[in-house]
């Protein structure tokens, strides 16, 4: 008797809907072992991860803080993924509009510029992000170069210009050669939502961006266009959509949204641009693109959820001391079974009883 | 119905809270804020053994929680937050990067004291403190220039701020006074730790010429490849002698647990105040590794002039400091440099042929 996995004759859309939530229950299931073995009440313990970052406000905004960028990039990515063409450096479009909007902000600082100084330096992170996206684009276009190599890459060139810039000329005079920018004065910031809080501007933006992502792929002939070049290019070649003009706009519309991301980052929680302005968000978000399943709303729950084992995380280093590492376990354990369950969305196990060899022999 | 219900989400709140603020009340909660992990054998390192000196020190007084590899970017203001909220009274925040969001949080917290290590912004409840390591690396720089056949010194510096370039400055100064023309390669990192960007450096700086390797890094990375290719080396932040018994010279080592039993002795008995806390050789911040890998003569020139730097006889920016510039730098001190010259220094002395980045 064998177990094997047997390709379905079409895609179990039952399975495509439930595998997320196989995957979170044993990915609980395996943490809780782990918990048990590192001697912690798995109850608690997961009660730290998943409750106790709900109970108050506080904790609240600091999920929707965190998962800001990571949706933002996630859903521009998803577009590109869509439309099968594989930006791999949204971390650098990310610094690239975190850069372009921060000139912005480094030289209006001190002057009595006015209110309209934020929205600029948004579309200037935008612009500059769109911009660095389509480099790869274009290179891909014109001259069939991998863009998930040349996207890749150009994230170092733009965090050597940001490492540059803030170490030379953008360089704070009172920093004592500290690689930062000065603080940016109050117009040059997010408007914070909540008094004494910590939630800004960029969850709103946020959600807008889902909502717009939603209404682009389910509503519109743009939207249909990116779907049809990834899933079945033939038919969009036969349908005369232009391909290489869609891999730009998706390389552009990624570019402008991470860019923005950017931004909003140095704008909001930072204040001031620095080298490592970023934890990775430009490929945590590749995760998140992918846990929510290139779609908006989707990209939405998973960017949220990932917040939620960051935050939790840290509750449980405090009340728990259950150590950074086990989080990082957590976040490896739950990729590792979305990915093994989408498996069955395609496969299916099957049990085999007879002895799969087929005798030769006889004539 | 609806009863039921206000009921229930109490009780779920109420679990909540009971998970957040769990222990005992009369505990003094301590938190302290780390850079790399506890295993980084470095900066991060000593800072957790100053942490467990201190817990040893208190015992069933306080209650200490770290958090650990927490980047100096976004995520640092919220990290130091959730120490507040989760009860801490005193937290130490033990980075250079997280002196914006520290400052930040003091404002939101007035009732919790923070401690920020080598930063220069304070506020009423938010202290600073730091070392004067370049006590340590004057002692250094005489032992290098001893030890040194090709009169080339490798440094593998981080960051171009006045710590790490007064400690440049107090190396060749040190060595000036052995041998006029030493010569020194500086390679920047612009990392703090990354064992693989060290050991890169490191080998540069040997195929370069240099014959003797010091470190502003934190990772024992330099010391291990040292000690591979025959060559001498300091260690940094910690004992690293293990990583090279036949090349560690000796190491500029950082002690905080003095300062912590300090501090939080000053928290128990409702003394703590505000203030700038800059300790070196004598008040036991800085300590040197026991001198290694050296003849007797060197070993004896370097205790020397460790007492007299403790006793006060030696100051390592002693007057007249002349810059790169040939200029003759402004004695602020009297007859040596004081201290806000040296916190801000940005400047490289005579007999260094490199640049400060940026400048």
């Amino acid at each position: 008797m064998q177990l094997v996995l047997e390709k379905r004759a079409e895609r179990s859309s039952a399975i495509a809907l439930i595998s997320p939530l196989i995957a979170i229950g044993l990915t609980l299931a395996t943490m809780s072992i782990l918990f048990a073995m590192l001697g912690k009440n798995p109850i608690s313990a997961l009660g730290v991860y998943f409750i106790a970052p709900f109970v108050d406000s506080y904790s609240l905004q600091e999920i929707a803080v965190k998962a800001t960028p990571l949706v933002m990039i996630a859903i521009g990515l998803s577009l590109c993924y869509l439309a099968n063409a594989w930006n791999i450096g949204a971390e650098g479009q990310f610094l690239i509009g975190a850069v372009a909007g921060s000139w912005l902000a480094v030289k209006t600082q001190g002057t009595d510029a006015g209110p309209w100084v934020f929205p600029a330096m948004l579309l200037l992170g935008a612009v500059g992000g769109a911009l660095y996206g389509l480099i790869p684009a274009i290179c891909k276009v014109r001259f069939g170069a991998s863009e998930i190599l040349t996207s890749l890459m150009l994230v170092y060139v733009a965090d050597l210009l940001l490492d540059y810039l803030v170490r030379g000329p953008w360089r704070d005079p009172k920093g004592f050669n500290f690689p930062t920018t000065a603080e940016f004065d109050p117009v040059a910031t997010v408007p914070v939502l909540i008094e004494g809080g910590r939630l800004h501007l960029g969850g709103v933006i946020a959600l807008v961006v889902v909502a717009a992502g939603a209404v682009l792929l389910a509503r519109t002939i743009k939207g249909f266009e990116i779907r049809v070049v990834g899933a079945a290019p033939r038919a969009a070649r036969f349908g005369g959509f232009n391909s290489n003009q869609l891999i730009l706009l998706a390389f552009a519309i990624s570019g402008a949204l991470a860019g923005m991301a950017g931004i909003i980052e140095v704008a909001g929680p930072v204040g001031h641009l620095q080298p490592g302005i970023s934890p990775g968000y430009g490929f945590t978000a590749i995760i998140v693109a992918f846990l929510g399943r290139l779609n908006p709303i989707g990209i939405l729950f998973a960017g949220l959820f990932l917040a939620l084992t960051f935050i939790g995380g840290e509750q449980a280093q405090i009340t728990m001391k259950i150590p950074l590492d086990v989080t990082k376990v957590f976040q490896g354990i739950l990729l590792f079974f979305v990915l093994a369950c989408d498996s069955l969305i395609l496969y299916r196990f099957k049990l085999v009883f007879a002895s799969p060899k087929v005798s030769r022999g006889a004539h | 119905m609806k009863k039921i219900l206000i009921a229930a989400t109490a009780a779920v709140l109420a679990t909540g809270a009971g998970l957040l603020g769990a222990s005992a009340a009369d505990k003094l909660k301590i938190g302290f804020i780390y850079l790399g992990p506890v295993g980084d054998l470095g900066w991060t390192y000593q800072h957790d053994l100053g942490r467990l000196e201190m817990v040893k020190e208190f015992g069933d007084k306080v209650e200490t929680t770290f958090l650990e590899n927490v980047s100096e970017g976004p995520d640092s203001e919220r990290s130091i937050e959730q120490l507040a909220r989760a009860g801490n009274k005193l937290i130490f925040t033990t980075s250079f990067g997280y002196m914006e969001p520290t400052l930040k949080v003091a404002k939101k917290y007035p009732n919790v004291h923070f401690e920020h290590a080598t930063g220069y912004k304070r506020d009423k409840n938010m202290s600073t403190y730091s070392g004067r390591f370049y006590e340590g690396r004057y002692i250094q720089g005489i032992i290098a220039a001893k030890m040194s056949k090709s009169g080339v010194l490798g440094y593998i510096a981080s960051f171009p701020i006045p710590e790490v370039i007064s400690g440049i400055n107090a190396t060749m100064l040190g060595a000036q006074t052995i041998n006029p023309n030493i010569k020194v390669k500086i390679i920047w990192a612009n990392t703090w730790f990354d064992p693989g960007k060290e050991a890169d450096a490191a080998k540069a700086l040997i195929d370069q010429g240099a014959d003797i390797i010091m470190q502003h890094t934190d990772s024992p990375a330099a010391m291990q490849v040292a000690a591979e290719r025959g060559k001498l080396a300091f260690g940094q932040d910690s004992e690293m002698i293990k990583f090279g018994p036949k090349a560690q010279l000796t190491s500029t080592m950082n002690n905080w647990g003095p300062y912590y039993i300090q501090r939080v002795k000053a928290e128990l008995d409702g003394t703590w105040k505000s203030e700038d806390f800059w300790g070196g050789l004598k008040s036991k911040l800085v300590v040197m590794a026991p001198y290694t890998n050296m003849p007797d003569d060197v070993k004896k020139l370097a205790m020397d002039t460790e007492a007299a730097i403790i006793e006060g006889r030696l100051q390592p920016f002693k007057c007249p400091i002349v810059g790169q510039d040939g200029k003759e730098v402004e004695c602020k001190g009297g007859t040596h440099l004081d201290d806000g010259q040296v916190l801000g220094m940005n400047f490289y002395v005579k007999g260094i042929d490199e640049k400060i980045p940026g400048k």
